[in-house]
């Protein structure tokens, strides 16, 4: 890569990012839930439990059994 | 044309610089404690449009809050107490929205009535002039107009040490 590229290279990282500050006060849109990575973690929880506890391989979760589901 | 180690030494330069200068402007502005707090324009409810400086010779509680942070809420009742405990001695509490929508801070309170000023409008300059680090973020400043205590974020433990420092500077003379 010649300089000319590596400096091309530098100048679009420079000014084609896409960072932008957002203050401490401008995130009420991502305080609100359906923002959240994990929006309904019990229902999460509940079908990672039947769905492990329907797999044929054990140890895909942190639930244990025998393939009921019932624990 | 075959590059020298030179002309590549001068591309890195450059772009070190255009990170530098990308960099430097998000740097954070120094502490407010025990400096004379920045003015800003006041928007109070029910009152007429007045300013931050207007309020000296009072001890000024100034929080800024937002409808959407968990912690805010918590601190409402708070500040209610402590309004209705020491205004009378000279405690003047005001409470900056940082809403980007005013109906959801006409949400907020309605649920939760604040006794104290709220101001509304747009303090998002006022917040900058701050460098608020958080929500909630708290200002105690004295009654010579200076910052006494930066506090952010709202924890239950945290009011009986508010209340001590405010207690503190109510008690010192004033100017």
């Amino acid at each position: 890569m010649s300089a000319r590229a590596l400096a091309i290279v530098a100048l679009s990282a420079a000014v084609l990012s896409a960072c932008a500050t957002v203050e401490p006060w401008e995130r009420g849109a991502l305080a609100k839930p359906e923002m959240a990575l994990e929006p309904t973690p019990l229902l999460s929880a509940l079908e990672a439990h039947v769905f492990i506890s329907r797999e044929a391989a054990s140890g895909g979760g942190e639930a244990e059994g025998g393939g009921c589901g019932c624990n | 044309m075959k590059s020298t180690p030179n002309r590549y030494a001068l591309a890195w330069r450059a772009m070190a610089a255009i990170v530098g200068v990308l960099f430097a402007g998000a740097s954070a502005p120094a502490s407010l404690l025990g400096q004379v707090a920045p003015n800003c324009p006041l928007q109070l409810s029910g009152a007429p449009s007045t300013n931050l400086a207007a309020l000296r010779g009072q001890v000024v509680y100034l929080d800024f809050w937002a409808s959407w942070c968990g912690p805010c809420a918590l601190s409402f009742p708070f500040m209610n107490t402590l309004d209705h405990d020491l205004r009378a001695r000279g405690l003047k509490i005001v409470a900056l929205n940082m809403d980007e929508h005013s109906e959801d801070a006409q949400r907020f309170l309605g649920r939760r009535p604040a006794t104290f000023a709220v101001a509304s409008g747009d303090n998002a300059s006022c917040a900058r002039a701050f460098a608020v680090p958080g929500m909630p973020s708290t200002y105690l400043i004295d009654r010579n107009g200076v910052v006494r205590r930066v506090h952010s974020g709202f924890r239950r433990g945290d009011a009986e040490s508010l209340r001590a420092d405010i207690e503190t500077l109510l008690a010192a003379p004033a100017p």
